[in-house]
């Protein structure tokens, strides 16, 4: 993935960061990400993401499920493996709905969740860029992607006037790689890393 | 103008104390920091002993055969099943609190929601012990399984309730954990980045599947668990009505009614709440987290039990005006001479004892915040529980339309209860590993409540709301 420069942004309230984040997209600023340590409801209208369609998703495996249990069955017990029980007919919807139910349920969730990881690229040995420790913690960290120093700067000084608490520049890598967290993954990540102000 | 949803000061806080976001995340990454106390020490091992216990009564059962259990002619489902029915209960309470509230907008499962799925997880492993290993020939459990085979062009019966099951626990305990797990990733991130040690950055680091905090991220992530949430909702009703399909499809007279559906899933979320309730008074002590798991959230767990006490209560007595209204001999007897009365009627009336009447005494709100009440009472609770699947199922066994194939009164062997002894085991070590290795108590979905909620939050509204009741209306209620 790319090596860019980002200017971060630390803020310790989300009253703070939400006109932060405002003025940062009026003023033109390209808003990497903003991190935080909890799912701060409006942030992601307020940053002008668009909704997510993970639920359609949801939606599409849920229907696959009760697509498969249901051809699967009727096929073993009318065409492969006709049981006679008792002379009832061989096509028994009724007894075939707890199964249907559950493996409609069973492929939504596990097709879900593996959308999920897919579309956030999560896995086990997946690394990312710490741009600060404290986004997990109790920092809504906002991370600024910068094309110079002379717009590093700027950038750097106008979060500043926005309230954030602390502002560093960093070089970093985007996206993820395969990593540790306990090993520093790239060479040039140290010692490049200055903090301004 | 505030950003977050305004909560009546009547209401009372979720998180006690002057709390920082930080604070939080302190409190609950605390143990997992720190070495273990001695009592968690002891506690792991005493259950690691059970452990081992269980392992070796498995051992002889499946060494020497199922003759090692004292199931006999008519007896055939015995503490095996009563266990598996029983555990399987118990691990409704989790799904419940984390998906049924979370669609009710319950405020107050946050503090409880995670160790509560948790120990759904463990419990649903402790269930699905019993019917695998009464297989007997429990190498060829993968028979269960639907899959193209060499043995002719043979399938499992669908049409069966047992094969119900297989999928409905099955799926359960798979989207429980998903449930679970994908919850966790953001408090795994927590711990990750708060790590001191190389092992542990590694560890939680891989566990943690790189989550960063990003906003697109948490939006995916809520949309995941609401829809998971509104999936499990259903899923965890229908669990415990295939469990009760066991019963209930069959013609053997006091299973086969109509009410058990709904009877097993009260039942089931009433026994859940009681072991969240033993376990959660435990955790918050021994872990010093009584500002997060607060006297609101036990009473809250204590109405829940009293009400679902009550509708299992009304249960049992529709079931016997059922039995004499409907006027079906064997179902009579098999009600008021077999179960009421009879060599079992003690386990009956101790099944109502624990059940019905005991938790009425919930309707006291001082008993309902008294702790060490509460702890005696969600003992009490399971120990009926369990009666109440021992009665079902054995005194509708034990008297057979023959009289010549009435067994001897039914009574387990060493090895029957080491089995059920060792799932405590698994369930206990499952659970302290847990503790001392994840965070108890889901660490963002308490920060996100906290500034509506907190204690020092809400006292700095109360001023502020009593200065103009509209105006303070029309700003903070959106």
């Amino acid at each position: 993935m790319a090596v860019k420069k980002f200017v971060v942004g630390c803020f310790e309230d989300e009253k703070i960061l939400f006109p932060a984040v405002k003025k940062v997209r009026q003023n033109g600023y390209k808003i990497h990400d903003v991190y935080t340590p909890f799912a701060v409801h409006g942030l992601d209208h307020a940053m002008g993401l668009r909704e997510t369609t993970l639920h359609t998703a949801g939606f599409i495996y849920a229907l696959t499920g009760t697509t498969t249990a249901l051809t699967f069955i009727s096929w073993i017990f009318t065409k492969d493996w006709p049981p006679n029980i008792g002379g009832k007919p061989h096509f028994a919807l009724p007894a075939w709905i707890p199964i249907t139910f559950e493996l409609t349920v069973l492929f939504s969730a596990v097709g879900m969740v593996i959308t999920f990881c897919y579309l956030c690229q999560m896995s086990p040995f997946i690394k990312k860029h710490v741009f600060h420790p404290r986004a997990t913690d109790d920092m809504f960290v906002m991370v600024l992607e910068v094309s110079d120093r002379a717009s590093e700067d700027e950038a750097a000084n106008f979060l500043k006037s926005l309230g954030a608490l602390e502002v560093e520049a960093q070089v970093a890598e985007e996206g993820w790689w395969l990593g540790r967290y306990d090993k520093a993954t790239l060479a040039y990540e140290r010692g490049q890393k200055g903090v301004i102000a | 103008m505030s950003l977050t949803k305004y909560e009546s000061t009547q209401r009372e806080p979720l998180v006690d104390g002057e709390k920082t976001y930080h604070d939080v995340t302190v409190d609950i990454c605390h143990t997992i920091e720190v070495k273990p106390t001695r009592l968690w020490y002891i506690g792991f091992y005493i259950s690691v002993a059970f452990l081992c216990f269980g392992a070796f009564a498995v051992y002889r059962e499946v060494t020497y055969g199922i003759g090692q259990w004292n199931l006999n002619r008519t007896v055939g489902w015995g503490w095996d099943i009563t266990n598996f029915v029983w555990w399987v209960g118990i691990g409704h309470a989790g799904t419940l609190i984390s998906a049924i509230l979370l669609l009710f907008r319950q405020g107050w499962r946050t503090g409880v929601n995670r160790a509560a799925e948790a120990m759904t997880i463990f419990a649903v492993m402790c269930a699905g012990q019993f019917p695998i290993w009464h297989m007997g020939r429990v190498w060829m459990a993968f028979f269960v399984m639907p899959y193209p085979n060499t043995r002719g062009p043979l399938w499992v019966n669908f049409n069966s309730p047992l094969l119900w099951d297989v999928f409905a626990i099955s799926t359960y305990f798979t989207v429980s954990l998903l449930f679970w797990y994908t919850g966790l990733l953001p408090d795994l991130a927590t711990v990750r980045d708060r790590a001191k040690t190389k092992l542990r950055k590694l560890l939680y680091g891989v566990a943690s599947f790189g989550w960063s905090g990003s906003t697109k991220h948490w939006q995916r992530h809520e949309s995941l668990a609401l829809v998971l949430a509104g999936l499990s909702t259903p899923l965890v009703l229908s669990v415990h009505t295939i469990v009760s399909f066991d019963f209930a499809t069959s013609i053997v007279p006091g299973w086969h009614t109509t009410i058990f559906p709904p009877y097993f899933v009260a039942g089931a979320i009433f026994s859940g709440f009681a072991m969240v309730q033993t376990l959660m008074l435990i955790t918050r002590k021994v872990m010093n987290l009584q500002d997060y798991i607060t006297l609101g959230h036990i009473e809250a767990m204590n109405k829940v039990i009293v009400l679902t006490g009550s509708i299992v209560g009304c249960a049992y007595l529709t079931e016997l005006f059922m039995a004499w209204y409907g006027a079906n001999l064997f179902e009579r007897e098999a009600f008021f001479k077999y179960r009421l009365a009879g060599p079992y009627g003690w386990s009956y009336w101790l099944m109502m004892t624990c059940n019905v009447v005991s938790p009425q005494l919930f309707w006291f709100r001082k008993l309902r915040r008294n702790i060490a009440f509460t702890f005696i009472m969600s003992v009490v609770v399971n120990v009926g529980m369990w009666f109440e699947r021992f009665v079902i199922i054995v005194t509708s066994l034990y008297r057979d339309y023959l009289p010549s194939s009435w067994p001897m009164y039914y009574r387990p062997t060493i090895w029957e209860v080491g089995f059920y002894l060792g799932t405590f085991g698994l369930f206990f070590t499952c659970y302290f590993l847990f503790s001392k290795y994840f965070p108890v108590i889901a660490i963002a979905e308490i920060k996100h409540v906290l500034k509506t909620s907190g204690e020092s939050f809400k006292d700095k509204m109360e001023p502020l709301e009593k200065e103009e009741v509209e105006k303070f209306a029309h700003e903070m209620a959106h």
